[in-house]
Formats: C-alpha cells, sequence, structure tokens
C-alpha cells in the first residue's frame, strides 16, 4: 500500500438507509477497513446523496443535497461507502447535476474519482482479497444491479467472500434478475415490486443457503423484509458484516 | 389502438397477479434471451459490432432528410410511389385512398407495429374492408381481438391450451394443443386470404437509400406472400427506418437477426426494389412506400431522447425486463412495451400523459446490457422522470403526497442538526406506533410496500455509535 504512495485515510460516507436502519453495516464497514490498515474517518454533518431525490425526477432538490455532499466530503481523502447505489449516484449523476456549473463540476468529478464501493476498493484499489474473516455457513450471494451492472462490480465480491473461512457460497437462478426494490418503484407499483421480489426469494431459498449477502443495503431490506414476513429463516446480512466478522468474536 | 396510459397502474397489478401469464411470459422470455446470447456468443467481436451499429445509426439519423430524398429518388425511378405522412390519421387517410383507388375488398397484412401505431385495422374495418392478419401471433392476437404484447412475438401473453381454445371457437375446428397442428389450421385459413387479397400491407425493417430498397424480416413467409400475391403491396414505415448504404444494411441485420432470436440471417428476407418489373412474373403491380413521421421529427432534435430513434425493433430489452416478466405488453397501455415501450410510448404521445409509465422501471439496466445499438433506457427514463417534476410542458398535475417527502428529505438532508433530530422523533414515532415490530398504521404506498415486506426498524443511528467504535486503531 505505502509503495503506490496510497493515502492510508479513508472517509466513510454511511448511506441514510444504514444510518437509520443498518447501523451495524455501517459499524462493519468501518472495522474492515481499519483492519486493512486504513484511518477511517467519519466526516461529521453527512446526511444523504440525493439518490431518490435524483430518481423521483426532482433535480433541483438532488442538486442543493449534492452541493452539501461537496461542501462534507471536501478534500483529498477517498471516500469509501457499503452501498453501490449511492456510489453510482455520486460517480455517475453528480456530473449531471453540475454540467452547467463548472465549479461544482470539477469538485463532482474529483469526488466520483475517489468515491468507491467498499468491495471494490478492498479489491482493486488497496489490491486486498483476504481479510482475515470467518463466517460459519452457506450463502448466497445477490448482485445488486446498481453493484453489478452499473458499476460493473461483479467479480470483487465474491473475491472476498470466496476468502471467508468456513464459508460456503452457493449460486442461484437468475443470479442477474433484480430484486424488485428499485425505489420509487416499489412504492409506484407495489404489487408488481412485490412479486418480483417474491420470484428472487424463492430463488434464494431453493438455493439452500442460511444467508443471502448483498453489498447494496435497500435489496438487502428488500429481499431480507420478503424472507422475514414468510418466515423464513435465511438472514439477510451485508457484505461488509460478513468481512468484519472473525474468528472468536462474538456474535451480535 | 386504443390510448389506455391512464390505466397502466391497475393493468400491472392485475397482470402481476396472474400467474399463468408469468408463467407463459417468463418460459418464452427465457427461451428468447438463451437464443439472443447463444447468437451474440458466436460473434467474434459483439462490443465492436454494437459500437459500429450505434454509429450507423447515428449517422443515418444525422442526415436523415437527405437520405429520405434520395430513398423518395430511387424508389420513384423503380416505379414505386412514395407518400409522406406527418401523422397517424394522414398516414391512414393515405392508405384508405389507396384502397378505394385501387377497389380493394380484403387486405392481408404483414407483422407491423406501424400500422398498430396508426391503428389501421381499426380504420380498414370501418370502411368495410376485410382484413387479415397473417403473421401466427398476430393472426392469434386478431381472433382473440386483442392487440400484439411483444414486439416480435406478438401472441407471447397466450399459452398453446388458450390458443387451442380460442382456434376452436373461432374457427370451429377440433380441439388440439398440438403446435403443428395449430399452425396447420392457421395455414389453411390464411391460403386462401393470400390468393384472394386485393392488397398486401407491411412495415418495413430497413429501407436502403442508395437503390431505393425496403428490407422486411421474418422466419414464416406470410411476409414474402403479403408482398407478391395481391396487386398492390403498400409499405408503412417510421422516417428512421432510412439507412444510407448496404454496407449499414449488412451491420443492421446481424444486430438485429442475432438479438432478436440469435439467428445469422431471419429465415425470409425479403428485399424490395419497386413493384414487378416488365420481365418479372411474380409481384405486385404497384408499391406504395408511405414514410411516417407521427412525432419522429421532434426527437431529432433532443439530446437524450433521440437514441429511441436508433431502436431496431428486436425485443431484446422486453425478454430481460422484470416489469414486463410480469406485467406483459398490454400492461404498457400503448403500442409498445417493455423498456422500449417505455421510451417510445412516452415519447409519441402527448408530453406528461404517459406518466405512469416512467415509474414503470426498477432502473435495473438489464435493457441497456442487450440493446444491440447501446441505447441506455434507464437514463432516458430518469429524463422522464426530470420532465415530469419539472418542465412545464410535461408536468400535469402535481400529486402533493409524493412531492412533499421528497422535498421535506431534501430540506433536512442539508441540515445535519434537524436531520439527526428528525430521526430522533421517527424513532420516537415507532416506539408509539410500532412497539412490536408491525405498523399500527401507514400512509398509502408505505403500507403497499409493507403488505408482503417487514418494514425495517429504525435503530440507534451509526452517527450516535461512531463514537464508541472501537477500530484497531
Amino acid at each position: 500500500m505505502e509503495e503506490k504512495k496510497l493515502s492510508r485515510r479513508v472517509s466513510l460516507f454511511i448511506p441514510c438507509l444504514v444510518e437509520h436502519f443498518l447501523p451495524r453495516v455501517g459499524e462493519a464497514t468501518a472495522k474492515v477497513l481499519s483492519r486493512v490498515g486504513m484511518e477511517v474517518a467519519y466526516p461529521g454533518g453527512q446526511t444523504c446523496c440525493g439518490q431518490m431525490q435524483f430518481k423521483t425526477g426532482y433535480q433541483a432538490e438532488a442538486r442543493k443535497m449534492a452541493q452539501h455532499f461537496l461542501r462534507v466530503f471536501k478534500g483529498e481523502d477517498l471516500v469509501v461507502s457499503p452501498s453501490g447505489s449511492c456510489v453510482s449516484m455520486i460517480r455517475h449523476h453528480y456530473r449531471e447535476l453540475f454540467r452547467d456549473d463548472p465549479l461544482r463540476l470539477s469538485r463532482a468529478e474529483s469526488l466520483a474519482g475517489r468515491t468507491f464501493e467498499l468491495t471494490e476498493f478492498l479489491v482493486d484499489v488497496l489490491g486486498i482479497d483476504d481479510v482475515g474473516a470467518e463466517w460459519p455457513g452457506k450463502a448466497v450471494y445477490h448482485d445488486s444491479c446498481q453493484v453489478s451492472r452499473v458499476l460493473g462490480v461483479r467479480a470483487q465480491p465474491r473475491m472476498l467472500l470466496s476468502r471467508v473461512q468456513m464459508l460456503e457460497m452457493v449460486e442461484m437462478e437468475h443470479q442477474e434478475t433484480c430484486c424488485g426494490f428499485g425505489g420509487v418503484f416499489s412504492l409506484e407499483f407495489p404489487v408488481v415490486s412485490e412479486k418480483i421480489t417474491g420470484d428472487k426469494a424463492a430463488e434464494v431459498v431453493k438455493s439452500g443457503a442460511e444467508f443471502v449477502i448483498s453489498a447494496e443495503p435497500s435489496c438487502l431490506l428488500n429481499i431480507g423484509g420478503y424472507l422475514a414476513k414468510m418466515g423464513e429463516k435465511i438472514k439477510p446480512v451485508h457484505i461488509a458484516e460478513v468481512l468484519a466478522h472473525q474468528a472468536g468474536e462474538p456474535w451480535n | 389502438m386504443e390510448l389506455n396510459v391512464k390505466a397502466v397502474k391497475k393493468m400491472a397489478e392485475e397482470a402481476a397477479r396472474n400467474e399463468v401469464l408469468h408463467r407463459t411470459l417468463s418460459d418464452a422470455g427465457d427461451r428468447f434471451v438463451a437464443l439472443r446470447e447463444g447468437g451474440f456468443n458466436q460473434l467474434a467481436d459483439p462490443e465492436g459490432l454494437r459500437t459500429r451499429g450505434r454509429e450507423v445509426k447515428e449517422r443515418c439519423l444525422g442526415k436523415m432528410p437527405k437520405l429520405l430524398r434520395l430513398l423518395e429518388k430511387r424508389v420513384t425511378d423503380a416505379g414505386g410511389i412514395v407518400h409522406w405522412a406527418k401523422d397517424a390519421s394522414r398516414a391512414r387517410s393515405i392508405i384508405l385512398d389507396l384502397a378505394r383507388q385501387y377497389g380493394v375488398n380484403t387486405v392481408v397484412k404483414g407483422k407491423s407495429m406501424m400500422t398498430e401505431e396508426i391503428a389501421l385495422n381499426k380504420a380498414l374495418a370501418e370502411r368495410g374492408i376485410e382484413v387479415w392478419e397473417t403473421d401466427l401471433g398476430e393472426f392469434i392476437v386478431q381472433l382473440a381481438g386483442e392487440t400484439p404484447s411483444h414486439i416480435i412475438a406478438p401472441a407471447i401473453h397466450k399459452n398453446k391450451e388458450e390458443v387451442a381454445r380460442l382456434f376452436c371457437e373461432k374457427l370451429r375446428v377440433p380441439y388440439t394443443v398440438n403446435p403443428e397442428e395449430l399452425t396447420m389450421v392457421a395455414r389453411r385459413v390464411l391460403r386462401e386470404k393470400f390468393l384472394g387479397a386485393d392488397m398486401g400491407i407491411t412495415g418495413g425493417n430497413m429501407a436502403v437509400a442508395e437503390t431505393g430498397t425496403l428490407a422486411l424480416f421474418e422466419n414464416e413467409g406470410n411476409i414474402r406472400m403479403s408482398t407478391s400475391l395481391p396487386r398492390v403491396h403498400v409499405a408503412l414505415i417510421g422516417i428512421e427506418k432510412v439507412v444510407e448504404t448496404w454496407d449499414d444494411f449488412g451491420v443492421l441485420t446481424t444486430l438485429l437477426a442475432r438479438s432478436a432470436a440469435g439467428q445469422k440471417m431471419p429465415t425470409y428476407l425479403s428485399l424490395i426494389t419497386g413493384p414487378k418489373k416488365p420481365n418479372e412474373q411474380d409481384g405486385p403491380d404497384s408499391f406504395h412506400l408511405i414514410l411516417l413521421d407521427n412525432g419522429r421529427s421532434a426527437l431529432l432534435g433532443d439530446r437524450v431522447l433521440r437514441d429511441s430513434l436508433f431502436c431496431l425493433r428486436c425485443g431484446a430489452c422486453l425478454n430481460v425486463c422484470p416489469v414486463y416478466k410480469r406485467v406483459g405488453g398490454h400492461s404498457y397501455g400503448w403500442v409498445y412495451s417493455g423498456p422500449i415501450g417505455i421510451l417510445l410510448d412516452s415519447e409519441l404521445l402527448p408530453p406528461g400523459s404517459a406518466r405512469d409509465l416512467a415509474f414503470a422501471c426498477t432502473l435495473c439496466g438489464a435493457c441497456a446490457e442487450v440493446c444491440p445499438v447501446l441505447i441506455e433506457h434507464p437514463k432516458m427514463i430518469l429524463d422522464f422522470r426530470r420532465r415530469l417534476a419539472e418542465d412545464p410542458v410535461w408536468k400535469g398535475r402535481r400529486v402533493l403526497s409524493s412531492v412533499l417527502p421528497v422535498k421535506l428529505y431534501s430540506w433536512l438532508s442539508v441540515r445535519p442538526v434537524i436531520f439527526r433530530f428528525a430521526g430522533f422523533l421517527a424513532r420516537g414515532l415507532q416506539a408509539v406506533m410500532a412497539p412490536s415490530g408491525e405498523w399500527r398504521w401507514l400512509p398509502g404506498p408505505l403500507a403497499g410496500w409493507g403488505a408482503r415486506r417487514k418494514i425495517p426498524r429504525f435503530k440507534r443511528p451509526f452517527s450516535r455509535r461512531w463514537k464508541g467504535l472501537k477500530l484497531n486503531k
């Protein structure tokens, strides 16, 4: 790491869903980054990246939120987040929002170049595929569309998971298909969304896994919420939680 | 075709509950996906070809007016007649006038989404002209009194049992679910129609300007017969279908045939340059080509929406779309369905009228991944949403219940202290309203979400846990 003259400092971006509903995913992300030798900072004042506003078409509102985000994450630090969709918002859509604002556009471009989803940061930036984790059990990995298609992150999570001790990975059918969440889609078309989610949940069950792992909090809440309502024992876990857990550590 | 885009949510909901429809669409969709993958993987450089296809479309659209005039000249030189139609009603009246001029009683049709776009069958029937769809899927759909639900597989929503019952009832033939026997029934009926028809009406997949040639792709042979047996052939194409050269044609043919059904070439490829020549035995006496705009030229100048004019109508985006597979084509409320349907319906109908379609998408990106000409559907769908929120021409009645939370959340997000306090209040509300985990009451959209999913619980937030976090510093 030092050889590449990589800054050892990273700023955590904890998306709003993680802040409120999955705070342990934030803790796990911090732990993993710290364990691989990074000095982890958590810039105060961070809230939400504006993805929901952008994707419902309210770009003026999204722009205000993006401006706030640029202020909070100014400087040179690399930014790491446990959410593919928020990273793709920052990486791809901030540029569109500031298309006509040269000053902020250059800041947005700098931010886009130094913001990473957790697994791509570990594998592509740090060159690490073994973080010394242990997770006893059988699991299936859900390729969230925002992680796999939009960020192109498919191999990285699988490489990391393949090095986790005592973890057996299984595959499921229709692996590449969306889980049906789609943000505002699930509110506009709840019955259709629920049907797609039900089919995904059925594939998860069929795979025989005890855990469904994802790098995207919203998919986890969606699939996990459905499995819980079905009374299934299968647990949704974020990949950060798996990577953070070491042998002999207590379960919380 | 009936305009039903206001009922999209209701139709989609009903369709999503229809297990038979879902099975039928899933099985057929998976087969198409496998065919396409097989066809594409054989190419030496599929990505390079997709880029070339996009370049071809970009160049041809860039000089479309010039190419259309050249096309008109070449078709006319070959003895055909070219008509220009600004909109659907003009295209219909051109065809009705031609039918009167030639004394037409019976029309046979090749499969054509353009004729759906101008609701041609209804207009012909109102004039007392008998119309027969001759593509097997279209024939099924016509017998059922329905419209096509897929760009290339019009009856994809029907399983063989449904087709068997339909044939049994409408054609008075013995019930059979054997696909070959069912096809033979359609063939027997249609052969008679081909021989008796006065006019053949088709669409067209491409028109090559340099020679004035119309290209038609099909796998059944019915288009070949519709264009060669009747006295008159009328072809209706969108103005974006013009390409400059045969090289362009080659690139797009490979992409279209492989994307649609994994084929190197369609089973039948008809290349038509004018009507029958004096020394030829087969073919129509008259050939008419109608070039229809119907809102397309307005898209040419639009930086974002222009890309939908690249579409080759292969249907690949429908087959991979998680929403299309659950709701089927009819739920989209107008002619086109699936991801490309969201684009075309939203663009060709009055701005803002197809509002719900812009939200009938999870933004998963599976469509863009398979598009042979690299259309980025999600990007364009996001742009519709932006227009619906901001553009005075697009935005209709604002639904306060959806505007308010979006704006409130944005207001909170730039005020971190109040944002954290709002989280605290939400946890308080949760303690009162959902002490055991189940909410006593939720506003409409959230209640819908929670009907079959556990609503996540607010926890002590990360920002409060951070300081106490023990890291290996």
